[in-house]
């Protein structure tokens, strides 16, 4: 069992095994800063899975991708916890 | 070698975004849910990012891997407390079976004191005040 089938078969699984546990509590969240928190959650579980893949493929080039999602997912949380303050205001 | 340490290295990242998962659909609480989301899936990823730089041996991917470590190491405790500020203005209830809540009664007056209106929040948020922890020092009531 070489490198790639061990990352294929068993890390690739559990990280979407971890991302349906992360979207079972997206779905159920009693309150919105739960959805947005598990939606942070998600986006960093997608940012390892895409570095897996990376090694898989063996294409560095998704490691940008990576990035930019990091990125994404902070301006996300920043812009969503704004907001949330704000409609409590009114 | 190398392949040991690759299978090592994505099998801890691997199980702490696991543990990670669990714990955000099992703790009883957002705030623990925030506190389980910015310390064990960044240690998770942080590994896996490891194990990717470690596979490629580059320094120009290497580089990019620990980019992406040290922004992640930057943002998630900055997001973490910015949305959880921002979910204990709006009442976001505690566990009940926690201990202590060292903001009780702190943030009586309006949400961080910079906006000028605030109405019924501050009313509100005055009422529960009243259960032993005297408001700060600016009355509660100016609305």
């Amino acid at each position: 069992m070489s490198v790639h089938d061990y990352l294929y078969y068993i890390i690739l699984p559990v990280l979407a095994l971890s991302a349906l546990l992360i979207f079972i509590r997206f779905i159920m969240g009693p309150s919105l800063s739960d959805r947005v928190v598990s939606l942070d959650l998600l986006i960093t579980t997608g940012i390892g899975m895409i570095a897996i893949y990376s090694i898989v493929t063996d294409q560095p080039t998704f490691l940008d991708i990576a990035m930019i999602l990091a990125l994404i997912a902070f301006l996300g949380t920043v812009a969503f916890a704004y907001y949330i303050e704000k409609r409590k205001r009114k | 070698m190398i392949n040991y340490i690759i299978i090592f290295l994505a099998t801890f990242g691997a199980a702490f975004v696991l543990l990670a998962a669990v714990g955000i659909l099992r703790m009883p609480d957002l705030y623990l849910r925030i506190s389980v989301t910015t310390k064990a899936a960044t240690l998770g990823i942080g590994l896996i990012l490891i194990c990717v730089a470690v596979y490629f041996g580059k320094a120009p991917i290497a580089t990019r891997a620990l980019a992406i470590i040290f922004f992640l190491l930057l943002t998630a405790p900055v997001g973490a407390h910015l949305i959880g500020r921002s979910s204990y203005f709006v009442n976001t209830p505690l566990w009940k079976n926690s201990v202590m809540d060292d903001l009780k009664g702190k943030y009586s007056e309006s949400s961080e004191g910079s906006s000028s209106e605030e109405s019924d929040g501050a009313i509100h948020k005055a009422e529960d005040d009243e259960d032993g922890h005297p408001p700060k020092n600016k009355p509660t009531g100016s609305a």
